[in-house]
């Protein structure tokens, strides 16, 4: 299996794209999940079909980095509309994730339906970002997925302090003059990079796990958000390249699924085994000191 | 019956079937549960399809159905045990069910006619195909009865709950106290969720189902605040979605669930444009109308507090108006010739000098003591 890893050289590619997309979402994914913004993650995923399709039939190309472009200029317009029902309706956050996350989703359908029943044949391949096809991924795609991902780490670690000031304490970030909106953009902007990054490996449909379980994972462990971040990142690489190696030592295993599997495993052993924080700890914590009167 | 009625009347019931309990998913605010839901339904009815080896067999909506209650229960669980919050907890426990059930599908593909494409997004014009027969007669397509029959049962518990809902959404303390047993209804309310959500996904795909469940509810939400307006009022744009969606899905030859969807975000829009008191419309004239009213009523005070003193010459002259209140000048004559307008204030060379009216205007404002 890891000698397949080394040698084989589409497994080798497939693995380095899920493993870059774990880390580049598993890392702001942090940010998104200390924020309470989990499930605009899954909303903004679901967003991005109709960009996706929107890309391709205005430039005709099926070229990754231009429907990755798609998705982030869609999946940022849901987050636009989401923020802007919350702050002008009574509406509240769930309702506005659900409506734009749905209504996106069957625009999505209806022009991906309609490019399908056009009769060339050059749409073909488009529905893969509903679930995603890791297995199809090539070279040409990781090397996308590695600069809009590079791109959004290098700007989260120039604007490092003011991040973690704003996700601990927005009201305090305010005080201290710093341009609380201007941030709170940049943070989504970038998560909504992440999120586009992985659309194609494991879909729509299930991107919000790589958004949510790494960092829940990686909560488990420390206090401290240096090392949560470093910490989400690693799990969502390591779910990413075993959730491929896993799907391709075995027969009909879809690979985005098993990588959900996989990094949701990781949050759930964190959850219960984590030092300190695991529920399994807490429960011997609870009980001993009756279980000694008792003796 | 003829093809065409047929879907559309699966859809409207449908609409309407999905839109009762979304405006209390909605008022609750946990239309986001609807979403985790429909999603792991799909393993409940992996997981009973194993055990009866029958795909038609109503085992599999119970199933389903009981799958959405645990989705609620784990996330519950989680979000209890504060290590994770809520919105997490969902987003943890839904993704890793449903990817538990299409890993399953994929591996006994060969036995389960069960195509995940089609459960997340619904082939409305399919479901005709399905006929339901009875003793040899064709009584109609299968999803229609189906839907029909969860839109009854859930109309029957809507109006023998309806009390108890009503209350337990808009103040869960004073249900609690009354003894209205909140968790039952909560529960009660996340198994009608779930039944219908594996009624509807059968015909119209699961992400359908959330956006039939919240976009209808939200756009009534903005037009009314009694509870049975608000009720009524969703059915309705579900229905109309429906048939707008399926229309439009006829002329374009596209997916008829994706079109419905799309309806109810632009009916949504709509009502958020357009709504007489909430809407972005109103909001903005409000605001315009508000602005007027403020200048007035800061002219009106600074005429009542200069007139009749020494400054009055120099305060309460139109042309100095605009120094002394630090307006533009063109903003100062409007002001001036509104209130004027309004019969506020009357201008003699120059001089600005309030009206009785003018008077009980600032009255209004100051409080009544002053004058």
């Amino acid at each position: 299996m890891l000698s397949n890893l080394l040698f084989d050289y589409t497994l080798r590619t497939v693995a380095l794209g899920s493993g870059i997309m774990g880390v580049v979402s598993g890392v702001l994914g942090a940010f998104a999940v200390l924020r309470r913004q989990s499930l605009l993650g899954d909303a903004m995923s679901h967003a991005a079909l109709p960009g996706i399709v929107l890309a391709f039939i205005i430039t005709g190309s099926k070229e990754p980095l231009v429907l990755m472009i798609g998705a982030a200029v869609a999946g940022w317009i849901g987050a636009l509309f989401v923020m802007a029902i919350i702050s002008t309706t009574r509406i509240k956050q769930d309702g506005a994730l659900g409506l734009i996350l749905a209504t996106f989703f069957g625009f999505g359908l209806v022009l991906l339906t309609w490019v399908q029943a056009r009769p060339d044949a050059a749409q073909a391949g488009l529905d893969r970002y509903l679930f995603g096809q890791a297995a199809t991924l090539l070279e040409r795609d990781v090397a996308a997925m590695a600069a809009i991902g590079g791109a959004a780490l290098l700007v989260l670690a120039l604007f490092w302090k003011e991040c973690a000031i704003l996700s601990f304490d927005p009201d305090f970030a305010r005080s201290m003059g710093l341009p609380v909106h201007l941030l709170s953009v940049l943070l989504t902007s970038l998560l909504v990079a992440a999120i586009s990054i992985g659309l194609q490996a494991v879909g729509v449909v299930l991107m919000s796990a790589l958004i949510v379980a790494p960092a829940v994972a990686a909560r488990q462990w420390t206090d401290r958000l240096g090392v949560m971040v470093v910490l989400s990142g690693v799990f969502g690489a390591v779910a990413g390249v075993g959730g491929v190696v896993l799907s391709g030592a075995a027969a009909r295993l879809p690979t985005g699924p098993v990588i959900v599997v996989c990094i949701s495993a990781l949050a759930l052993i964190s959850l219960l085994f984590a030092p300190r924080r695991g529920l399994v700890w807490n429960w011997f914590r609870v009980n001993r000191p009756v279980a000694r009167q008792g003796a | 019956m003829e093809l065409f009625t047929e879907i559309i009347l699966i859809a409207i019931v449908t609409a309407v079937a999905c839109a009762l309990p979304g405006v209390f998913l909605v008022l609750r605010r946990m239309a986001m549960i609807s979403d985790a839901i429909t999603h792991t339904v799909l393993l409940g009815i992996v997981l009973a399809f194993f055990v009866v080896r029958d795909i038609t067999s109503p085992v599999l909506v119970v199933a389903a159905a009981g799958a959405g209650v645990a989705t609620v229960v784990l996330t519950e669980l989680l979000s209890r045990s504060n290590r994770v919050r809520e919105d997490a907890a969902i987003g943890l426990v839904f993704p890793l069910l449903f990817s538990i059930a299409v890993i399953l599908i994929a591996q006994y593909a060969g036995r389960i006619h069960l195509d995940v494409d089609a459960v997340l997004l619904g082939e409305l014009a399919f479901a005709p195909l399905d006929r339901f027969e009875f003793a040899g007669n064709d009584l109609g397509p299968r999803s229609l009865w189906l839907m029909s029959g969860i839109l009854m049962v859930s109309l029957a518990l809507l109006i023998t709950f309806y009390k108890e809902l009503k209350l337990a959404t808009f103040d869960a303390a004073l249900a609690a106290a009354f003894g209205f047993a909140p968790a039952a209804l909560h529960y009660g309310l996340m198994s009608v969720v779930s039944l219908t959500a594996v009624g509807a996904f059968n015909a119209v795909g699961s992400v359908l189902v959330v956006a039939l469940m919240v976009a209808p509810p939200a756009a009534a939400y903005l037009l009314t605040d009694r509870l049975p307006h608000m009720l009524a009022l969703s059915a309705l744009f579900g229905a109309l979605a429906a048939i707008l969606g399926c229309w439009v899905a006829f002329a374009l030859n596209a997916s008829i669930a994706g079109a419905m969807a799309v309806m109810t975000g632009l009916i949504f829009c709509l009502a958020w444009m357009f709504a007489p008191q909430r809407g972005l419309l109103a909001q903005v004239v409000w605001r315009v109308r508000q602005r007027w009213e403020f200048a007035q009523a800061m002219l009106a005070v600074h005429l009542l507090h200069h007139q009749a003193t020494v400054q009055a010459v120099v305060e309460c002259q139109a042309a100095h108006l605009s120094e002394h209140l630090n307006w533009p000048p063109a903003f100062t004559e409007q002001v001036v010739r509104r209130a004027e307008q309004r019969g506020l204030l009357v201008q003699q060379n120059g001089m600005l000098t309030l009206t009785d009216q003018g008077r009980r205007f600032v009255a209004t404002i100051l409080g009544g003591d002053e004058l």
